[in-house]
């Protein structure tokens, strides 16, 4: 008989939520284990390349729901690896959030006041530049000035990249070469190497029991690092607290799968989904309008012509998150890049002339103009649609390629509300840009892959209604003492804005909280590491807070 | 041939020589099959190259209800989807992945790939596909990376205040 390893503390994932739970357990003493389906790469295995097994796909992952397809990181760092690193807060409004029944869908205990503090801790880790105009591209500052022209504001998006490494490659799907992008890997994920936590890459978990002393063992399997189809023989781990992160997409299949053995699941395990509202538009400029109508004009004696060059979002319209305004009607409306490959194949051609939208010739006409997109990212409010179906037999969907794309069992059957909220944003992006000639612009199609997400949120939410909430307002799986959510899933709705700095905030929210259950568990762990770098103050501003998240 | 007449469909391009049949000749330029996409099909790496033949029998069944339903009486010399003029390849291959289509999901990936071939040369290093003159890199203007194979572009802003802030933003660049 071979005897099962043993942990205190057992993190899956190694995203925002995993990193953050691990390098503060394992600063405070903890004994921590990360299981992470994907390989551990750095920077300097980032190539700039499209070949189908170079980093791009390597590192994400593409699951194709039932009207939901969602993009996520698929390596140590998770999401953030792949993402564009835009880490605004959520505006107020969102925490005020009610349900149809007058209830609060975010817990009494958590606004946009108690958590700015934790937001603060984590712009002390993760370096975040408060970008000015001269950071911002070519597209953010064609965006800018369209909605100037338009009358209204635009603002540069505050992002976790390094003014001075960034080369402006527009890469920062496939990793950043540069170590430009603040990626976990630059912070959480080696401080908590330094204090002895323990990443295992190319472990994918496929579910937990509940051993009878109260701890738990978690399954995986070993993954093929070139051909992630091929499973090895997996093995097992006991753990005496267990911190689910792997993404809103894959921790409530895990749940579901450890059904049969841990017992039944809260009713908000797999339920209430949001795409945080996401939806492309893609816009292809007139040159010369853009020089005649908004004065723009670069080197070469280009107008703009510079899709190409960049750093993902650097300018946003935030005239719509105003709480006032009726729910279901706030959004804020992102420049954005999206590389070839899965970004051009849902745009749609703006006249198709009752020929095919997304496909034919028409759309290869509309190729050759690349050069000239511009994308433009809406965040609206979704209404939680999304509901996860019985697992697959393993990971979170059937894989088809040898990376990158599989099959999901997410069904999102949008609203009435959400698609009157794309309706009403793509009106105003097309309101935008296409005033005086400058462009035509066309939303993708949700026709192909349903509606796309990159920004998979609340699957396993968190609040104070237990019939309506995964986890109560600690992170803490109702029922199923020392099992902790800390990633997207945890998060309850949509935000109108992007996720990353929500969910880093939320997660080191709940770390006291983890703590406590560690301690009473016979964990000798304690609560109160600096910032990655050794910065304190972000713990002194949630001294405060403290008793609250650590109370019985 | 039917694979090539389906990629052809999705990225159309102009003939490799005057008797192709595969390709139909609706676009200027290479297409799909020009940039690789029977390559990429069928390469393990994505999954559906062990299902090509299913693809392809299916795929003509599907041509052959197609033409009779519409009354066309296509070319026995070649396989019935190769056999449909172009506005009705696009047809048929239009039905094929609208929602609700019951092999809809099998049909994109097809189409996925398709594109893949032509806007990124998924089955080539990127630098490579555009030394060799890739056709959808060069029709889309991706430009030729610098040293080390890597993009860099030192010219990227327009460097001064395009809009007002909003009024409400909080000293992190936040939205209040
Ligand atoms: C292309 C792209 C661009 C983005 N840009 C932005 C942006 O600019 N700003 C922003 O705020 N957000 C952005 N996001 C979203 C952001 O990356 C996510 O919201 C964030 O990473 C989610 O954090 P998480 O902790 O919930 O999960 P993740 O970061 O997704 O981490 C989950 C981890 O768990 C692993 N995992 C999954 N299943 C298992 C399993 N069974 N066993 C073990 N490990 C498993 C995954 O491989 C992954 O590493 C972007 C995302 C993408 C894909």
């Amino acid at each position: 008989m071979t005897s099962t390893e043993r942990t205190d503390v057992l993190v899956v994932g190694s995203g925002f939520g995993g990193a953050i739970a691990a390098y503060h357990l394992a600063a405070g003493g903890a004994k921590v284990v990360i299981l992470e389906r994907g390989p551990w790469l750095t920077a300097k295995d980032f190539e700039h390349d499209f070949m189908l097994g170079s980093s791009y796909t390597r590192i994400f992952d593409f699951v194709v729901g039932d009207g939901m397809s969602i993009l996520g990181g698929n390596c140590v760092g998770g999401g953030s690896v792949v993402y564009f690193a835009a880490m605004p807060r959520a505006p107020r409004f969102v925490f005020d959030k009610q349900t149809g029944l007058g209830r609060r869908v975010w817990p009494a205990s958590v606004s946009r006041d108690t958590l700015d503090p934790w937001y603060d801790r984590v712009a002390e880790s993760i370096p975040i530049t408060k970008q000015d105009w001269n950071d911002v591209t070519y597209a953010g500052g064609l965006w800018a000035a369209a909605c100037d022209h338009a009358g209204r504001t635009a603002n540069p998006v505050p992002a976790a990249v390094d003014r001075d490494h960034c080369v402006n490659c527009n890469w920062m799907m496939a990793g950043c070469r540069f170590d430009a992008k603040q990626s976990l890997l630059l912070n959480y994920l080696p401080a908590a190497l330094a204090h002895g936590a323990r990443i295992r890459p190319l472990h994918e978990v496929q579910r937990i029991e509940r051993n009878h002393d109260g701890s738990y063992r978690v399954h995986y399997d070993i993954i093929d690092e070139e051909d992630y189809r091929v499973r090895g023989e997996g093995g097992a781990i006991d753990a005496k607290i267990v911190v689910l992160a792997a993404g809103a997409g894959a921790t409530p299949v895990i749940l579901q799968r450890s059904e049969p053995s841990l017992g039944r699941m809260p009713h908000g395990v797999g339920r209430y989904f949001s795409g945080n509202g996401e939806r492309l538009n893609t816009a292809v400029l007139n040159e010369d309008r853009v020089r005649e109508v908004l004065g723009l004009t670069r080197e070469d004696g280009l107008a703009y012509a510079a899709n190409q060059i960049g750093k993902g979002p650097t300018v946003a319209n935030w005239d719509r998150l105003d709480g006032s305004l009726p729910e279901f009607t706030r959004y804020s409306l992102e420049q954005l890049y999206f590389p070839p490959g899965l970004g051009t194949i849902l745009a749609q051609v703006a006249d198709a002339a009752g020929g095919p939208s997304w496909f034919g010739a028409r759309k290869k006409e509309m190729l050759s103009r690349w050069q000239s997109w511009l994308i433009i990212f809406q965040m609206i409010e979704d209404a939680n649609e999304g509901v996860f179906g019985p697992p697959p037999a393993a990971g979170n969907a059937d894989r088809i390629s040898q990376q990158m794309l599989g099959i999901g069992r997410l069904r999102y059957d949008p609203a009435e509300t959400t698609l009157r909220a794309w309706a009403m944003a793509d009106a105003e992006v097309k309101d935008i840009l296409e005033r005086d000639g400058l462009a035509e612009v066309t939303a993708w199609t949700n026709d192909v892959v349903g509606a796309y997400t990159v920004h998979p949120l609340a699957s396993c939410r968190m609040g104070d209604d237990p019939a309506t909430s995964a986890l109560d307002d600690r992170n803490e799986l109702r029922g199923h003492p020392g099992i902790f959510v800390t990633d997207g899933s945890a998060v309850p709705t949509a935000l109108t804005v992007n996720p990353a700095m929500t969910i880093a905030a939320l997660a080191e929210r709940a770390i006291p909280g983890i703590v406590r259950a560690a301690r009473e568990r016979g964990v000798e762990v304690a609560y109160g590491a600096p910032a990655p770098d050794g910065s304190t103050s972000g713990r002194r501003g949630v001294a405060d807070l403290l008793p609250s998240l650590t109370r019985k | 041939m039917t694979l090539e007449a389906f990629a052809d469909t999705i990225v159309p391009g102009e003939k490799r020589h005057p008797g192709d049949r595969a390709v139909a000749g609706a676009a200027a330029g290479g297409g799909a099959v020009q940039a690789g996409a029977l390559e990429l099909m069928e390469w393990d790496a994505t999954g559906i190259s062990e299902g090509l033949d299913d693809y392809v029998r299916l795929l003509n069944d599907h041509a052959r209800e197609y033409a009779a339903e519409t009354g066309l009486d296509p070319d026995p010399s070649v396989p019935p989807f190769v056999a449909l003029p172009y506005a009705h390849r696009t047809e048929l291959v239009r039905r094929l992945v609208a929602p609700g289509h019951p092999e809809k999901a099998f049909w994109v990936l097809l189409t996925l790939f398709s594109n893949m071939a032509y806007d990124s040369a998924a089955h080539m290093h990127t630098a490579e596909a555009i030394a060799a003159g890739h056709p959808g890199l060069a029709a889309m203007g991706i430009t030729r990376p610098g040293p080390g194979g890597l993009w860099r572009f030192p010219a990227f802003s327009y460097g001064r205040p395009l809009a007002r802030l909003h009024p409400d933003t909080t000293p992190s660049g936040s939205p209040a």
